[in-house]
């Protein structure tokens, strides 16, 4: 029963990780950069919802709104300007700038929030479940992270594989050059990659100061990188990949914090993701690239 | 003609490094006036040897960065591991070797060759991985190492050496043992051997080694691997020795920065600020500022990034803002391909209009 | 014993055959053409024989040792040297250092030389220095050694990329498509340039090319490859005289 405590707050934090796991993993099939500065759209996402729903005392669903409409702006706004002069530049050179935005975001968090911790209430109202005769608890924000990070990898898919756009996302993500020769608007595409990648960052950022409710503007940095290493677990680009990749994620951290120790669970994370690289440097989900000679 | 365009090669690396050495002169020697005359001020005293270790950092992460052409953003981890061994060294020999002529030199060699031994193991697998994989996996690296060392416990009784992952007490030592290395609270009573002479020394030490090796017939090799692996390999040249080599170095002078850092504070701790990959990335900008590749850019980038801050105390909230602005600023402005073409225009244009007044002249 | 002698190599992608059952033999200082349509698998058979790619059946046999599955580096150390379709320059050096690279295993020194500046250093690059400068004037390149060499003209990168390759010391040199975008003045002067490689460096070399003018020009025999297989082989004027090639690159 404990495993199966641990096991369930493991599925709810890897379902944290894969909504978060899923921009990346979509700007980097699409854009083909390592987007550093994710993380801290999550944290800009807490942020905003905070003061929203706390500070300005307006009710959690314009909280919400605002988070996402607000992430969703920065994103595309960080596209434009930092990224997308860089394209064609060496990938050293993007990353470079990538790290460059997001010390940036946590910066001007900073000034403008101050360094102390904000105390985050809870947007998920719904009280935690008992079972078998209260042995196992699932808290209320579990239940809601998993049920939403269904829906979202199933609308995400639908949306990928049925919709125009979606299409449109394939043809780049596959050669630049000849979407934008069959007429496929590149700028847009990326950008739009850029809008869902850090709504969907905004949304993780909801969940996540729900499930640990202390806001500062280092709360993303952390998951960010953490997802990173979730998006290549199960193969970048691969959208299946960054679900299965997130929830793994979760698993391990919440078991070898449950069984070996917490101090040293994100040594583990990172020894994984080492590992995984190493012997299979594509992931679980991944397509082999080779230069062409 | 061949003979003249053979010695301008020759004198066009040689007298760029002898400027890079002359300004390293130039600089010890006005510190030097300022201490004999105490016109230095105890704020500038005291940013003395970090302004070395930063330089030291730089330099060597730069013959990862802008020689090897792999992004690391670990670099702060061989620093972590140079900085633990060598003040576990000391510590331990506090009172066996008392002449700090003699065990800070062991110090040093220990930081230094135990962060390249890391280096070695990490490289192996690591270097396989390209690009963006290869930085997050230093990255990953560089926070493991300041993670174990939070929850690394060693001491020391009658009996000999006690190691545990969990605390002190896991140690199960006889009552008399000490508790070198403390989990989350460190090592403290490192001998405070560290000073400016030493630093300046290990500086001049640390630039002397990576000019020569890019010098070398081994830093052609792996320049050559940075710009065209493929080609490089269709040579001859073996990919893996060379990447390794310029790792290790690179790893090995980051272990001597670590070692020079311990050894000037008294309590020694793995925090994000001072081993996590915040600082992996501050010493990035110093490279990315002091140009990537150039090694006297990187001198100067560490020296004034790490003064100009002190002397900017009031500002010092907008310090990490200013950093980040400017770092997206230079890699757009560098990097960019319209800036670049924009650049190669105007060089053109200045270079013709030059030719013009040249032919006006005559 | 032929220097080159290549039996049976072929290599699958998935499903795909690119090179299927491929065989030749080329005799030391023969000068010897690999032609065929686009897509034919060409470039393939220099990857195989470079190592780049690792056959799924036969082997190549240098001087009688098996060069075939062997990674990139060692082959070139066993003698063959190659030059690329696409030029691939170390871009950030000069055109010297460039030369210099190629020097690698020739003049050797250790890294505890380079460190510390031992004698030997200086000893051995003026002796790099010196056989650079011989090779980048047989080119006429010895002007431009302070150049980088993303700043050459085409044509002189696809000179030097040669001079590179021939200061590896090889038996074998493989050049794939070395007039791709020249125009008929510069393919000529090229044509003399390999005649008086092979010549001087009493080199053997293989070469890929789509100019049949080049082809029929300066090589002995040939190799015709289509769909991956050997369609014909022999002497150049004979096998171009052929029907089945005729049809190959003209259609029915």
């Amino acid at each position: 029963m404990e495993f199966l405590q641990f096991f369930i707050s493991g599925l709810s934090l890897g379902s944290i990780y894969a909504i978060i796991a899923l921009g990346y993993t979509m700007v980097y099939g699409i854009a083909k950069m390592l987007n550093f500065a994710h993380g801290d759209v999550i944290m800009v996402g807490g942020y905003l919802l905070f003061t929203i729903s706390t500070t300005m005392g307006l009710p959690v669903w314009i909280g919400i709104t605002g988070a996402v409409v607000g992430c969703t702006a920065l994103g595309v706004v960080i596209e434009r300007f930092a990224y997308r002069p860089l394209r064609g530049a060496t990938s050293l050179a993007v990353l470079i700038t990538a790290i460059g935005v997001s010390y940036l975001l946590q910066n001007l968090a900073l000034l403008i929030f101050g360094a102390a911790p904000k105390s985050f209430t809870s947007i998920v109202t719904m009280p935690a479940m008992t079972f078998a005769n209260g042995a196992l608890t699932v808290t209320g924000e579990s239940i809601v992270t998993i049920a939403i990070c269904i829906v979202i990898m199933i609308v995400l898919t639908l949306f990928v594989n049925k919709t125009k756009p979606g299409r449109a996302m394939h043809a780049v993500s596959e050669d630049r050059g000849a979407a934008q020769l069959m007429g496929v608007n590149v700028n847009g595409t990326i950008a739009l990659t850029f809008a869902i990648g850090s709504a969907l960052a905004a949304i993780a950022g909801a969940l996540l100061c729900s499930a640990y409710p202390t806001l500062t503007p280092y709360t993303g940095a952390m998951p960010g990188i953490k997802t990173f290493v979730a998006a290549v677990f199960g193969g970048i680009g691969s959208i299946p990949g960054a679900m299965v990749g997130g929830l793994l994620l979760g698993l391990i951290e919440s078991l070898s914090k449950a069984y070996i120790s917490s101090e040293m669970a994100d040594a583990i994370v990172f020894l994984v993701l080492i590992v995984v690289l190493v012997v299979k440097p594509t992931g679980i989900f991944g397509k082999k690239i080779s230069e062409k000679v | 003609m061949k003979q003249g365009s053979r010695l301008s090669t020759m004198k066009k690396s040689t007298k760029a490094n002898g400027i890079t050495y002359l300004m390293l002169l130039v600089a010890f020697a006005v510190v030097q006036i300022f201490t004999a005359t105490g016109s230095m001020t105890n704020l500038i005293k005291g940013l003395l040897v970090p302004a070395c270790i930063y330089i030291i950092m730089a330099v060597s992460l730069n013959l990862t960065v802008g020689i090897l052409g792999e992004l690391s953003l670990g670099h702060a981890g061989f620093m972590c591991v140079g900085a633990f061994a060598s003040s576990f060294f000391s510590v331990c020999m506090r009172d066996v070797i008392t002449s700090e002529w003699v065990r800070f030199p062991i110090a040093i060699i220990i930081g230094g060759v135990v962060a390249a031994l890391f280096g070695f193991v990490v490289g192996i697998p690591v270097l396989r991985l390209r690009g963006d994989y290869l930085a997050i996996v230093t990255l990953a690296f560089g926070e493991i190492v300041k993670n174990l060392m939070n929850v690394l416990y060693i001491g020391k009784d009658d009996s000999g050496f006690h190691f545990s992952l969990k605390s002190a007490a896991d140690l199960g030592m006889e009552p008399d043992g000490k508790v070198i290395v403390k989990g989350a609270l460190g090592i403290t009573g490192t001998p405070r051997d560290s000073s400016f002479i030493v630093a300046f020394i290990l500086v001049v030490i640390t630039i002397f080694v990576v000019l020569n090796v890019i010098n070398s017939r081994q830093g052609r090799a792996i320049m050559s691997i940075r710009d065209n692996r493929i080609a490089a390999e269709s040579i001859g040249i073996n990919i893996t020795k060379y990447k390794l080599m310029a790792f290790v170095v690179s790893a090995f002078f980051a272990g001597i920065a670590g070692v020079l850092y311990s050894h000037n504070i008294s309590t020694l701790t793995a925090t994000t600020n001072n081993f996590g990959y915040n600082m992996s990335i501050m010493v990035l900008v110093y490279v990315v500022l002091g140009g990537i590749g150039n090694i006297r850019g990187s001198i100067i980038a560490a020296v004034i990034l790490t003064v100009l801050p002190e002397l900017l105390r009031e500002f010092s909230d907008y310090r990490m803002l200013v950093y980040s602005l400017v770092l997206i600023f230079m890699m757009l402005f560098s990097s960019s391909p319209a800036m670049v073409n924009f650049r190669e225009k105007l060089s053109l244009k200045t270079k013709r209009s030059k030719g013009k007044k040249a032919k006006e002249a005559v | 014993m032929a220097l080159l002698e290549v039996k049976d190599l072929s290599i699958q992608f998935g499903g795909l055959k690119a090179v299927d059952s491929f065989y030749l033999k080329i005799e030391k200082n023969q000068l010897y053409g690999l032609i065929g349509p686009n897509g034919a698998g060409k470039t393939t058979v220099f990857n195989l024989l470079t190592g780049v790619y690792k056959p799924t059946g036969g082997e190549a046999r240098l001087d009688g040792k098996i060069i075939s599955g062997k990674k990139t580096a060692d082959v070139n150390k066993m003698g063959v040297a190659r030059t690329f379709q696409n030029i691939r320059l170390f871009n950030n050096l000069t055109v010297l250092d460039n030369v210099k690279t190629g020097l690698h295993n020739q003049t050797r020194y250790s890294l505890a030389t380079s460190i510390l500046k031992l004698p030997g250093y200086f000893k051995k690059e003026a002796e790099m220095d010196k056989r650079a400068m011989e090779l980048l004037e047989v080119f006429e390149l010895h002007n431009e050694a302070d150049t980088l060499a993303c700043n050459l003209p085409y044509g002189k990168q696809r000179k030097l990329e040669i001079a590179r390759a021939l200061a590896t010391n090889p038996k074998l040199l493989l050049l794939d498509e070395p007039a791709a975008g020249m125009n008929p003045n510069e393919t000529q002067e090229l044509m003399d340039t390999i005649r008086f490689i092979r010549d001087k460096f009493d080199m053997t070399i293989l070469l890929i090319e789509h100019d049949m003018r080049l082809v029929s020009g300066i090589c002995e025999e040939i190799t015709v490859l289509n769909f991956g297989q050997v369609l014909a082989s022999g002497e150049t004027s004979e096998v171009l005289k052929n029907p089945e090639v005729i049809t190959a690159y003209l259609g029915e």
